[in-house]
């Protein structure tokens, strides 16, 4: 049989991605311009006997979310700029107790209520950086509708395995844009769920490394019970301010990431291998970078592109690497040198990094970026 | 590689991100191409500038927007005022003639008919103008045949309107090779 | 009644950080015996909690326990009962945690009538971080911000509830705590959102900026202002002047909310 195939916005892809997932439950609460998720989770998650919620406000959206990951649930919300703003106080605590879930961000202009139809590019620290503390981040950011619906797959794995929140954050271009999209069948794309324990109850502790850094977790309401804070924890749960501890398990929660960077990394090259000019771009301003790309190559200049799909935890290694045989770096954005600070920040200063930053609203046009390229060669 | 661009111009509500899609899905779904929509949009639900774009190729697209537009189409003075500085050189404007009444000059072919009228009276609503629009826009662009262009308005429109959108279609594709001719 | 108290405190985790006097340690009791009185089992019971001192009596309840961020104790316990409506979902929390900063996620849990039971300690202030005062707080009294006297004119929690929805609305009192028992048994039976407000002391931030010179005084106030609604009934607007309001203030039988997302997913299943 012909696989399923439809012309479809990111947003909804984004949803159908998460229900190939498994998701079951959403939460969350209306905002432009990612509000097409959750009008679809709404219309397919009861088909699939999953529950919707439409919550008072973003902080409620995402505290039902951990609540529910917590009750057994593989959890969704989606929301934009300010919204994530909003939830980044329970995005710390999903990070600090270990729970499971997914918050897609379509990125608009900001700071603020800033241009609410615009698509920008501008969150991407937020997304490591926005909640307090010290704590582990995951990010990924599709530049197709296709790979929109994939990532979401991968952000749910991820979350689970990882017990940790996932952002999954495209640009309000690629949120918007329709383009065909290929349904994979079920099992074609791998989905992970989180660990069950494999104790009784009685031995259960939600936070037991015997078992590794990514302890199992079990859910409230199936047989098991215990205690979970967004204070400081030991093993059992239970809230310390033992120096020890608390060091060990804040070390721990943003080693299970680190330590594991090789598995959630994934970025394209695009001719890299002879470019002297290199262009980091994700997102749809990878789309420009890669028309631009193959401009520039028809007129002899050597270029080539590095997109970044996981962009936390970001592949400082590999660019580092390719750091050492380019003579420029080019990072095109929809914000002021997110992006390029980034870049700048890995590559040891083996070569400049020019940046070109759009924050009206408009994408970088790949002409623009062809005429940086002109001018940096 | 072919890359064809199009832009779908008008005011909120008029139905044109409706219209782009269209066109987007009969070239990717029925034509067998590659294509790619795209929109831009104000706070406003109704009224407002509102744009739709959509690329065409043989193969994968890479920027999604318009780089130098083949063929626009624009409802209103406001659209074309706004929208129709990057139209190529050979391409193709087709706008509401009672919309329309200062169309913008240049070295490209210039289409015009009353859309919204003819919506109006000789489909019976003027809610198929998009409609109306998008059968001359598939006459006039010739990047997806006539009958992939009506599989494409017949699977995007509730069932109890097939024969309105039907009919918008069909007339407007009619009128746009008339005017041109 | 003998009441099995050891079954339903986690073992290692007493004493509790409550001070000397404060009337918490009451009102945990007083959930536990309804917990023992109904038989529930400890897998299938979550307490949900928000931050404050009345938030930490989670942690001493062997059950599913969650103590969450400040105010959203209703939202996290919104999801999960949602996720397991066959669990026995209970919410606490102060005054301040419940309708100041959770004010919202409070009245719309009221509003949605989803099946849990919220157990309000008022103690009229923000103990835990030294005596602010709260939306509870009475007007012209001292907190730690109020040096001067309160400005602020305060909530009624229990008509705040009934206004925003809640199907059962109680008031009890730490003094009170036989009448507490039987007023936390029916919420946790009702099927709907229910709200125990339990007025509460604090004498170590609250009494002693007040003039309370003991913690008996404090809880001879309790006992003072508080007259139950059946007597109530018969006392003129004169004699209730300064009084407050015991028992059951309001019930309703109300379409449930867990029950009514069940006939969403029907609807959405039909020719499925």
């Amino acid at each position: 049989m012909a696989k399923k195939v439809a012309f479809i916005q990111g947003n909804e892809a984004a949803a159908h991605g998460a229900i190939y997932a498994g998701c079951n439950f959403f939460a969350g609460y209306p905002i432009t311009p990612s509000t097409e998720v959750a009008e679809v989770m709404s219309l397919e998650l009861p088909k699939t006997g999953g529950k919707f919620i439409q919550m008072e406000d973003e902080i409620g959206a995402m505290a039902a979310l951990i609540g529910a990951s917590l009750g057994g649930a593989k959890v969704l919300t989606s929301t934009s700029g300010p919204g994530l703003s909003l939830k980044q106080e329970n995005i710390g605590y999903a990070c600090i107790a270990e729970v499971p879930c997914v918050i897609v961000n379509v990125m608009r202009g900001g700071p603020s209520t800033g241009m609410p139809t615009g698509p920008s590019q501008s969150d991407i620290m937020c997304a490591k950086w926005g909640t307090h503390g010290d704590h582990p981040a995951i990010c990924l950011v599709p530049a197709s509708v296709q790979e929109l619906f994939e990532e979401t797959v991968r952000a749910f794995s991820l979350a689970e395995k990882y017990r940790t929140p996932v952002m999954i954050m495209p640009d309000e271009i690629v949120a918007h844009m329709r383009e065909r999209v290929v349904f994979p069948e079920p099992g074609e794309i791998e989905v992970i769920n989180r660990t069950a324990p494999s104790v009784p109850p009685e031995q259960y502790k939600p936070y037991d490394t015997s078992f590794g850094d990514v302890p199992p977790l079990a859910a409230f309401g199936s047989g098991y019970k215990f205690h979970v804070t967004g204070l400081n924890k030991m093993q059992d749960g239970f809230p310390t301010t033992k120096a020890a501890i608390v060091q060990a398990e804040e070390e721990r929660q943003v080693r299970k990431v680190e330590a594991n960077k090789a598995d959630i990394m994934k970025w394209e090259e695009y001719l890299i291998d002879d470019a002297e000019i290199v262009i980091v771009a994700y997102g749809s301003t990878s789309r420009s970078a890669r028309y631009a790309v193959n401009a520039a190559r028809e007129q002899g200049i050597k270029a080539g592109l590095f997109r970044p799909i996981t962009f936390w935890p970001f592949p400082e290694e590999r660019l580092l690497e390719i750091s050492r045989k380019t003579k420029a770096f080019i990072t095109p954005e929809m914000s002021l040198g997110q992006c390029n600070g980034v870049v700048k920040g890995c590559i040891e200063g083996n070569a400049p990094v020019y940046g070109i930053y759009h924050v009206d609203g408009e994408p970088v046009s790949p002409d623009e970026i062809l005429n940086k390229m002109k001018e940096v060669k | 590689m072919s890359r064809y661009e199009l832009r779908f111009s008008g005011a909120g509500g008029q139905g044109l991100i409706t219209a782009g899609i269209i066109m987007a899905k009969a070239a990717s779904i029925y034509e067998g191409k590659q294509a790619v929509q795209s929109q831009s949009y104000g706070p406003e639900a109704r009224g407002g500038a509102s744009k739709s774009e959509v690329i065409i190729s043989d193969g994968p697209i890479d920027y999604p927007k318009v780089t130098k537009c083949d063929a626009l189409l624009a409802m209103t003075q406001e659209a074309a005022d706004k929208y129709s500085s990057d139209l190529k050189e050979g391409g193709v404007l087709l706008t509401d003639s009672e919309f329309v009444l200062r169309p913008p000059k240049g070295n490209f072919k210039h289409v015009a008919f009353p859309i919204m009228t003819t919506a109006k009276e000789e489909v019976g609503r003027e809610i198929v103008a998009n409609i109306v629009a998008f059968g001359a826009m598939v006459a006039l662009t010739g990047q997806v045949s006539r009958e992939n262009a009506e599989k494409a308005v017949l699977s995007s429109v509730p069932e109890a309107f097939l024969e309105l959108n039907k009919k918008a279609f069909t007339l407007g594709y009619e009128k746009a090779l008339a005017a041109s001719a | 009644m003998a009441y099995d108290y050891d079954k339903w405190i986690r073992p290692g985790k007493l004493p509790h950080i409550w001070c000397p006097g404060c009337g918490h340690g009451i009102v945990m009791k007083g959930l536990i015996r309804a917990f023992d009185t109904l038989q529930l089992k400890k897998e299938e019971t979550a307490i949900v909690s928000g931050i404050g001192c009345a938030s930490r009596l989670p942690g001493y309840i062997d059950c599913c326990t969650l103590h969450t961020t400040h105010g959203r104790a209703a939202a996290f316990a919104t999801g999960l009962k949602m996720a397991r409506p066959e669990m026995k979902v209970i919410l606490c929390g102060g005054d301040g945690d419940g309708t100041a900063i959770g004010g919202n996620h409070f009245i719309h849990a009221c509003r949605r009538n989803i099946d849990m039971t919220y157990i309000i300690m008022n103690n009229y202030i923000y103990g835990m971080t030294g005596g602010q005062f709260s939306p509870a707080t009475p007007t012209g009294h001292k907190a730690s911000t109020t040096p001067y006297g309160n400005p602020d004119p305060n909530f009624d929690i229990a008509k705040l509830a009934i206004g925003a929805g809640a199907t059962f609305v109680a008031r009890g009192t730490a003094f009170h705590a036989a009448q507490l028992d039987k007023l936390i048994v029916e919420a946790i039976q009702h099927k709907g959102f229910s709200v125990v407000e339990i007025l509460d002391d604090c004498p170590t931030t609250y009494g002693r900026r007040n003039k309370f010179k003991s913690v008996i005084e404090m809880m001879n106030r309790l006992k003072e202002i508080s007259v139950p609604v059946k007597a109530a009934e018969k006392m003129t607007p004169e004699q209730l002047q300064g009084k407050v309001l015991t028992g059951v203030l309001y019930k309703e039988e109300k379409p449930e909310y867990c029950e009514q997302y069940a006939k969403v997913i029907e609807r959405a299943q039909v020719g499925k």
